[in-house]
């Protein structure tokens, strides 16, 4: 069961990234659930989503304790790094944050997601990076499926954006 | 049949159209804001009617007005909201009308916070409003269950002539799950011959709580009681997990029940004998189930996010027969898997199992 | 024998409840009548409120029912909108509409709701035996103003149809009374026209009939038909107050 946190400020696609881990996750049949941080946590700056991907019925899906996190800037690293597993993953944006972790156990991640999106035009695709470093990781999720939950989740006249996120994807899953 | 990812709030109010609701009637309060959004995008495409009223008092009383006339009609709200219907709810259960009424349960008491929370479930269960009533509850436990459940609720609020609360809180309504929306749902349309529709050709329909003649009032009070205790021979629902040879069972419903299973399954791995026992309808209250996993071999462990009020109704259940342990958290507060694990062990060190 | 007078046929037999003197009798015959005119009684719901016409629903001979206190236009709202082809109205006195029910009146003439509305102003609660309400005029005495009414402690009688007046949505106000003959007959024939406004599907119409409560005023019959000319009329002038019907046709 892979428990996962995605966080970063409102507006880098954070809610978007956990439901497309979900999607992708649902699509080959696997249990999921997702659950966004609510209300004044939102109107704080920050913004977060649980994400429970399970070959097994799910119990909470709230996470308490993530196998992963994937972290979009600093005070995410800072607010949730300490609740990571052992020996669990750390995926986080480099080109926003700095990480001064005391935890040697974990696997950690630095992506400059928001170099790699600027190059193809958009830092807007920064989350797609670092999906693709994530499932690259992991192998939760196949990127075919993120492709075809891209064209649920993205509404139809935004559908010429998804090569674009394609493309970023596929430069995270290649960053290493 | 293909499973679609989404949010409870939404699962919730796609199943009520398709279970035929043809009104909503609403009022804005987190978090269950997704509900009335969804009606007001669909339910005018649908066939149906949706009205944003100036308060949940108004809400309530349209409800009424349209369940008399004959309708399936439904309303949503969170704690606070819930609270100021509580007058209408009571003359909808005296005048007998069906609906559906759902509270995405918010943590209180007061304007409280807009976090998950149980503490309504006095409220939904012993009544609410003034006078002698219940309500049928149901509580999901997950999005299917928020869909589910829903068209269950239209199906017993007609069957009953009784309001029906769907009892969720603020993480079931924002999460989101895979959900499956059987095709061509079969509506169980019902005679409604009492409703207020115009007397063509009969005698004119009353829909009406008012009796200020003692004798006869009290003999609707006894009617009402009996439907009641009907209720509580047909409709009890439940979910049972590992309880045949467990030796400490959990009772928890809704989000806290997913937590709870969880727990069991961790503390499975470490060799206690634990169970889940989940109640579906807390009201009626799967009291005589509970009463038979109940014995000196057992003990129960309550979990709730409130100060602890189902608690009282499984310790009815279980009277006196074996220790009825309790935890929970507060203020939006959700227990965490470690939370419960932590109380398990604890109540394992303090008895002679 | 030729029949001359009779009782509509929307209305029951049953014997009321109303004090002598009050003429909710006489206002409820006028709705009866109106009905009866217009053919509509079995496609009408009403509404009763809760005051001394709680107990309409036995005296009209048509679907009823009964809301809870100040919410008849809520109710009515919930019916018209499942049932847009039926007659809808409320009736309701002026503690119900006026000061516990404030909101539902405002908002379903502000969301022009094609109901008709019958407001009884009789200045005073009757039904639980005479405090102030919320028309109650300056200097009269209630159980609650037992040395009159005072601006100071109450502030002023609330004018209904004034005030619903520059509301967009409402289609329909008209101030008549039920203290005489002459007034009766205006009334009845505002009361017809505000169904008449619903049937054409012209939006919100609200009739206010101010009315008495000798028992509860400490008058006898006779005294209170004048005390309603002498002291209501001047505060709550009768008349149209807003009428588009006839722009748009009627």
């Amino acid at each position: 069961m892979s428990e996962i946190i995605v966080a970063g400020f409102g507006g880098q696609g954070v809610l978007l990234l956990g439901q497309l881990i979900a999607y992708g996750g649902m699509l080959e049949d696997k249990e999921v659930t997702w659950f966004p941080a609510y209300g004044p946590e939102q109107r704080g700056g920050t913004c977060n989503c649980s994400v429970v991907v399970s070959k097994e019925e799910i119990g909470s899906p709230v996470v308490s304790k993530p196998t992963s996190v994937i972290a979009m800037n600093t005070p995410s690293i800072e607010r949730f790094e300490n609740d990571i597993v052992p020996h669990g993953l750390l995926v986080y944006n480099s080109s926003l944050s700095e990480i001064k972790s005391d935890r040697s156990d974990l696997r950690i991640i630095a992506v400059p997601a928001n170099e790699i999106a600027d190059k193809l035009g958009s830092s807007r695709v920064a989350n797609m990076v670092l999906l693709g470093a994530f499932i690259e990781a992991t192998g939760i999720v196949e990127s075919t499926s993120i492709e075809a939950s891209l064209k649920i989740v993205i509404s139809e006249r935004n559908h010429h954006l998804i090569p674009l996120n394609m493309q970023a994807l596929k430069e995270g899953r290649a960053y290493q | 049949m293909a499973r679609k990812l989404m949010r409870g709030n939404d699962a919730l109010a796609e199943a009520a159209i398709l279970a035929g609701c043809k009104a909503f009637f609403g009022y804005p309060i987190t978090p269950q804001n997704e509900i009335p959004a969804y009606m007001a995008d669909q339910l005018p495409l649908r066939g149906g009617v949706y009205l944003q009223a100036e308060s949940e008092v108004s809400a309530i009383n349209m409800v009424y007005g349209a369940a008399g006339a004959g309708a399936r009609v439904m309303t949503s709200s969170s704690s606070p909201g819930i609270s100021l219907k509580q007058e209408g709810i009571s003359y909808i259960a005296a005048a007998e009308l069906p609906c559906v009424i759902v509270n995405v349960m918010r943590c209180g008491p007061g304007l409280g916070g807009i976090h998950p929370s149980q503490g309504d479930y006095f409220q939904a269960v012993k009544g609410g409003g003034h006078g002698d009533y219940k309500l049928i509850v149901l509580a999901p436990g997950s999005v299917q269950e928020m869909a589910d459940l829903t068209i269950l609720a239209f199906d017993l609020a007609d069957k009953w002539r009784n309001p029906v609360m769907i009892l969720a809180d603020g993480i079931l309504g924002q999460m989101m799950e895979p959900v499956v929306f059987e095709e061509d749902l079969k509506i169980n349309q019902v005679e409604k011959p009492w409703a207020t529709t115009g007397a063509i050709g009969r005698k004119p329909n009353i829909i009406n709580t008012l009796d200020i003649v003692p004798e006869s009032l009290e003999q609707k009070n006894i009617a009402l009681l009996t439907k009641y205790d009907e209720i509580r021979k047909q409709e009890v629902r439940w979910q049972e997990i590992h309880t045949e040879d467990a030796d400490l069972i959990l009772v928890a419903y809704g989000t806290s029940a997913r937590v709870a299973r969880s727990a069991m399954e961790e503390a499975r791995k470490k060799g206690l004998k634990v169970g889940l026992f989940r109640p579906i309808s807390l009201y009626p209250f799967p009291e005589g189930e509970i009463s038979r996993l109940a014995s000196s071999k057992t003990e129960f462990l309550t979990i709730e996010m409130s100060s602890g009020q189902m608690v009282e109704d499984v310790r009815l259940a279980v009277n006196g027969k074996c220790p009825v342990h309790f935890t929970n958290r507060l203020g939006g507060m959700v227990p965490t898997v470690e939370d419960i694990l932590e109380k398990i062990e604890e109540i394992y060190e303090g008895s002679d199992h | 024998m030729d029949i001359v007078f009779q009782r509509p046929e929307s209305m029951t037999g049953e014997q009321m409840h109303y004090c002598p003197g009050c003429t909710h009798g006489i206002i409820h015959r006028l709705v009866g009548e109106a009905i009866d005119d217009l053919d509509i009684r079995e496609q009408t719901i009403g509404i009763a409120s809760v005051g001394c016409s709680v107990f309409a629903y036995d005296y009209f001979n048509c679907d009823m029912q009964q809301a809870s206190h100040g919410r008849a236009p809520a109710v009515a709202t919930g019916i018209k909108r499942v049932l847009p082809d039926k007659m809808v109205f409320a009736y309701q006195g002026d503690g119900d509409l006026a000061s516990i029910g404030m909101a539902e009146i405002v908002h379903a003439a502000a969301r022009s709701e094609n109901i008709t509305v019958i407001f009884v102003n009789n200045a005073i609660y009757g039904m639980t035996s005479g405090q102030m309400a919320p028309t109650t005029l300056i200097g009269q005495k209630t159980t609650t103003t037992p040395r009159g009414r005072t601006v100071s402690e109450a502030g002023y009688p609330i004018k209904m149809c004034e005030l619903l007046a520059t509301l967009d949505g409402v289609t329909y106000l008209e101030r008549v009374s039920s203290h005489d003959a002459k007034h009766i007959l205006q009334a009845k024939r505002a009361i017809k026209k505000a169904f008449e406004i619903q049937q054409g599907g012209k939006g919100f119409a609200m009739v206010e009939v101010l009315s008495t409560c000798s028992v509860n005023w400490g008058m006898t019959p006779i005294e209170s038909m004048d005390w309603l000319a002498d002291n209501m009329i001047p505060y709550y002038p009768l008349g149209v107050f807003k009428d588009v019907s006839v722009e748009e046709g009627v």
